[in-house]
């Protein structure tokens, strides 16, 4: 069985009002406290578009590899939902914002352009409170008038895993450009699928169903794999499937029927009159272009040229572009890549995921990082230290490593009068494992280095232990 | 003299020289109001000692005139019904554009005036607050859907109103009252704060008893407004200064479609194409006879595209945020049928169905599409007629004022005499109805009203030659 | 005379309407849509449709928040002309069929 897969993301812009009117756009406000007569849909308002909105739309259209129309419109696509104010979306049907486009993924060390139908502006929907009061449902109007893209994709992904990767790309372009701020657990990114599989390439495209309801890439992947699932075993089973919508339930990960095809809604789309046409001009498009900072798979490309990174690596560092910022600095710090992206990929992800932080939400700085790894690369702390004592205070206080290996007594003891005083200690009191070693037992070296350590208090330099230990028996 | 009695551009003159004041003018509006409107009917509210007024300078140009509006613009914490019951209760939290025009103007802002629920209609006669009634003859229907409007500048129960006009709800009840009302082009008054109908034809403008006050409320009013994108910004003439222009040479085209259709007053016919024609000519000005082909199908064009966008306007009157909401609503599916289904009157339901199956998927293309590009040819139609004349020059109704539930039982037909307005609408451009004589029916003399229009942003002109034509009748 | 599936017009409309409405009303639009049908004499081969009457093209509005912060009484006036509030909220039966 072959499946196929197209995803319809909705983006929300990073703008600091709505779409057609001056409300602030802000997370979790008080209910209906955003709003104005025109996102509460009263009588007698009328829609203005954001400039900003305008501007932001053409630039994801042009970083996406898009064409913009020469002439965009705005449709009314109507229907009842008291999430929806006006009893209608302005969104754009027929003239959208651009045509085309790709987003480049890898998968499984192949990459793969993934074509795009369209993306198009549009405003969001209120939000509906259903558990808070028994038999209501409450209406919060904040998030209506929201500005949206929906970027569509074409039916061009071939699974579960290309799907999440795809998103993943996605979201590294909108946030590079400045777009939106991707911002998952805002809602700032939302998806719905259409899963459909077929027996032969050769064969139509299957019976298309649109799966909603998908809060997470986790969730869009695990619904994808899941309706892959369940619609070849129907199709094995030799029974029919049907154009539907279902819903992701994400607490029991299997999706239901949530509206048939006869269900459809009729949107009755039809030319917003209280909106006027926008033409794009070639200026619009060329101050866009640029605009545009340096896109995450180019960034990419030059990362593992430029700092001989694998392209895992250059993959999970040129994800986030405030990331990818501060790598570049720290290793104009550094002046070594590879440590440096061991850093990020191993202590700073470990640590700003436990604690739920951007990197900019930190007091980490470049010069903070090298200092850090000057104090490693000297000798003068353990990488264990480093990692585990100095660079959380760091990471949390903006104090120096320096410091804080001194308040915290992490300095290792690398002076070579000192160790040899320790290790000649160690040899005397221990004649039998100095024989031992003599003999030809390569793990009594190690028994002494352990002495040596203990004896230190554990602020000798491990690695310098070692080679000198090894001297001191071989002497 | 009874203040009620004088035109806006007076009273402002009275009130700034300090010879009268608007309490005494309100006052004396207040009592013809209370002699008269019990059996007019042409306010919904009326309230003589709540008015709204700004501190402004005695050279604002409506210092003083109250100014009675149509129940279909917003004004701020004050009630607004549309005529329709599924407004009931609901409180305008903020101020229509011309609303706030009008107070920076110095005018008193004062009565709501009776309409066709949602302005679908050409009698007033749809209003859920019950019908209101022609004051020269009190049987028969103010048309609409401003008819109170109309009707109370008619009757001098108030000095001016606005209207809005839709597909000629400003121009038709005008012609049928005996007073002035233009519509203005489309994009010349902001829109922002009126009930929508249909967002693509609407337009608000005044009701006057004479055009000098038409041209003195119409600059107020007139001009680009950042809460309406489809206002437009093109600069507003001084348009008081139209006035009292000769019209030697003026070009008038008289379209023959519109003096063919059956139905036309044989009154009508002769006060505007032999009387008025005349009467013009006399003063230099030239008619001829031009051709505008795609008339016959202006009313096929307007109720597609009218009830299309009024099914999407109306969508947001369903009971959840404002207005009235049916007492037993069991589910979301309940509270909006019953709302909306025991909410809307008749017209507004027929419009509503209407618009919606002409939207619907397998119409569109057949219905709206075809509409919209029929609507073109009317507009272009207008584009070479003006090549060749200023303005244009028809009846604004085939008859006068008709009975009372005289084409209640006929939506079709009432529809029908909407015939002469509606291009105007569709068109965009801007289009002033007069008075230019009567016609006597079951003893009564009922007004007969012109109709001029003009080039987009042509307003001027149109003072100019209704000016000059009102001159000679006074 | 053209004929209209009231019912399914209606429940895309939310329009409950009664049989004595539906029997008048059908002959009604029939004849209106009738009417209507001479608009296909018209010939509008490769003619634009008008959707705005005024040519003008993009209007915008800055990325400005409004001036004044919405003040609590004006969202205490929004949400008095609700038929149905609950705090804040504007209230509506509990939904249980999925949305859109």
């Amino acid at each position: 069985m072959i499946p196929t897969i197209g995803l319809e993301v909705h983006a929300q812009f990073n703008t600091r009002t709505k779409i057609f009117c001056s409300c602030a756009l802000r997370f979790a406000s008080p209910p209906n406290t955003l709003v104005c007569p025109v996102c509460l849909g009263l009588p007698g308002v009328l829609p203005v578009l954001n400039r900003e909105v305008f501007r932001l739309g053409l630039r994801a259209v042009l970083a996406l590899g898009g064409t913009p129309s020469k002439t965009i419109r705005f449709d009314r696509k109507n229907y009842y939902y008291p999430d929806l104010p006006k009893g209608y979306q302005i969104s754009q049907f027929a003239d959208p914002l651009g045509h085309g486009g790709f987003v480049e993924i890898a998968v499984g060390g192949k990459t793969k352009k993934v074509k795009l139908n369209r993306l198009h502006l549009e405003e969001d929907a209120g939000k509906l409170i259903h558990d808070q009061v028994p038999d209501k449902s409450l209406v919060d109007l904040n998030r209506a008038g929201t500005p949206l893209a929906e970027i569509v994709s074409e039916p061009d992904l071939d699974s579960a895993e290309e799907a999440y990767a795809y998103l993943v790309s996605l979201k590294a372009i909108l946030k590079a450009i400045g777009v939106s701020d991707c911002d998952m657990e805002k809602g700032h990114l939302r998806c719905d699928a259409n899963v459909s599989v077929r027996k032969n390439a050769s064969d139509p495209l299957g019976k298309k169903v649109e799966v909603k309801n998908l809060n997470s890439f986790k969730a869009v992947k695990q619904a994808v794999q899941y309706e892959i699932q369940r619609q070849t075993e129907a199709l094995e089973k030799g029974e029919k499937l049907f154009q539907e919508t279902r819903l992701w339930d994400d607490a029991r990960g299997r999706t239901h029927l949530m509206r048939s095809k006869e269900e459809a809604h009729d949107y009755r789309y039809f030319p917003e009159p209280d909106l006027v046409p926008f033409s794009v001009s070639q200026e619009d498009v060329e101050r866009e272009r640029a605009a545009l900072p340096e896109l995450p798979a180019a960034k990419k490309a030059r990362f593992m040229k430029d700092y001989a990174l694998s392209e895992y690596d250059a993959g999970l560092l040129t994800e986030e572009p405030k990331i990818a910022a501060f790598f570049e600095e720290a290793v104009r710090a550094t002046t070594d890549a590879k440590t440096t992206a061991n850093w990020f990929i191993g202590s700073i992800f470990a640590y700003l995921g436990a604690h739920n932080l951007n990197i900019d939400q930190t007091r980490l700085t470049a010069p903070l990082l090298a200092d850090l790894l000057r104090l490693v690369k000297e000798g003068k702390v353990s990488l264990q230290a480093a990692k585990e004592k100095i660079f959380p205070e760091v990471a949390e206080k903006g104090t120096s490593p320096e410091s804080v290996m001194k308040e915290k007594g992490l300095l290792q003891v690398s002076d070579d009068k000192a160790l040899e005083g320790w290790i000649a200690q160690a040899l005397d009191e221990n004649p039998k494992v100095v024989a031992d070693f003599k003999s030809g037992k390569e793990t009594a070296a190690m028994f002494l280095v352990g002495r040596v350590m203990r004896k230190s208090q554990g602020k000798a330099n491990p690695g310098k232990v070692q080679d000198m230990v090894r001297k001191a028996l071989q002497a | 003299m009874n203040l009620s009695q004088k035109t806006a551009f007076e009273l402002a003159e009275s009130c700034r020289a300090g010879k009268c004041s608007s309490e005494d003018i309100l006052k004396d509006l207040a009592r013809a109001i209370e002699a008269k409107d019990s059996s007019i009917k042409a306010y919904v509210r009326f309230d003589a000692k709540k008015s709204l007024r700004r501190t402004v300078s005695k050279e604002a140009p409506l210092y003083g005139v109250p100014i009675a509006i149509k129940d279909n613009i917003c004004v701020e914490n004050e009630a607004i019904t549309c005529g329709s019951k599924i407004l009931q209760n609901f409180v305008s939290p903020y101020n229509a554009t011309v609303i706030e025009r009008l107070l920076d103007a110095g005018a008193v802002i004062f009565g709501r005036t009776n309409m066709d629920e949602f302005a679908f209609g050409s009698s007033c006669e749809t209003s859920f607050y019950g019908p209101t009634r022609n004051p020269h003859d009190l049987g028969r229907v103010p048309g609409g859907s401003s008819g109170g409007s109309a009707a109370c500048v008619a009757a001098q129960t108030a000095i001016a109103a606005l209207g809005s006009d839709t597909g000629g709800s400003i121009r038709q009840p005008a012609s049928l009252c005996g007073v002035v009302g233009i519509k203005p082009t489309y994009g010349r008054v902001s829109r922002y704060g009126l009930i929508a109908f249909a967002s693509s034809l609407d337009q608000i403008g005044p009701l006057t008893r004479d055009v000098r006050d038409s041209a003195l409320l119409l600059k107020v009013l007139a001009g680009g407004d950042p809460r309406d994108s489809t206002s437009a910004n093109v600069p507003v003439p001084d348009y008081l200064s139209f006035l009292g222009k000769d019209i030697k040479g003026m070009k008038i085209g008289i379209p023959k479609e519109y003096f063919k259709k059956e139905g036309l007053s044989p009154a009508v016919e002769k006060a505007v194409r032999q009387e008025a024609a005349q009467v013009l000519e006399k003063q230099g000005a030239r008619c001829e006879e031009v051709s505008l082909p795609h008339t016959a199908f202006a009313i096929g064009v307007y109720y597609i595209v009218a009830p299309s966008e009024a099914s999407s306007n109306l969508a947001r009157f369903d009971g959840v945020r404002f207005g009235w909401r049916h007492p037993s609503t069991g589910n979301l599916l309940e509270l909006y049928e019953k709302t909306r289904g025991e909410g809307f009157g008749s017209e507004a339901k027929r419009r509503i169905i209407l618009g919606t199956y002409s939207l619907s998927s397998g119409y569109y293309d057949a219905y709206y599409l075809r509409a919209m590009k029929v609507r073109t040819r009317i507009k272009q139609d207008f584009d070479e007629v003006f090549k060749k004349v200023n303005v244009i020059l028809t009846p604004t109704s085939p008859t006068p004022a008709f009975k009372l539930g005289e084409k209640a039982t006929n939506p079709l037909e009432m529809y029908l005499s909407d015939i002469y307005t509606i291009s105007a609408n569709l068109a965009g451009i801007p289009a002033i109805s007069v008075p230019c004589g009567a016609e006597v029916r079951d003893g009564k003399s009922l007004p007969i009203g012109l109709q001029f229009m003009a080039k987009p942003f042509d307003e001027g002109k149109l003072f100019q030659i209704a000016h000059a034509f009102e001159g000679t009748r006074i | 005379m053209v004929h209209i599936d009231l019912k399914q017009v209606a429940r895309l409309a939310r329009l409950h309407l009664t049989e004595a409405e539906m029997k008048l009303l059908e002959p009604q639009l029939g004849q209106i849509l009738s009417f209507v049908e001479s608009l296909k004499e018209v010939k509008v081969e490769g003619v634009e449709p008008t959707s705005h009457p005024l040519s003008l093209s993009n209007v915008f509005r800055e990325d400005q928040p409004h001036v004044k912060a919405v003040e609590p009484e004006r969202i205490q006036a929004f949400i008095k002309n609700s038929p149905a509030s609950r705090g804040s909220f504007f209230e509506v039966p509990k939904i249980i069929e999925d949305k859109s």
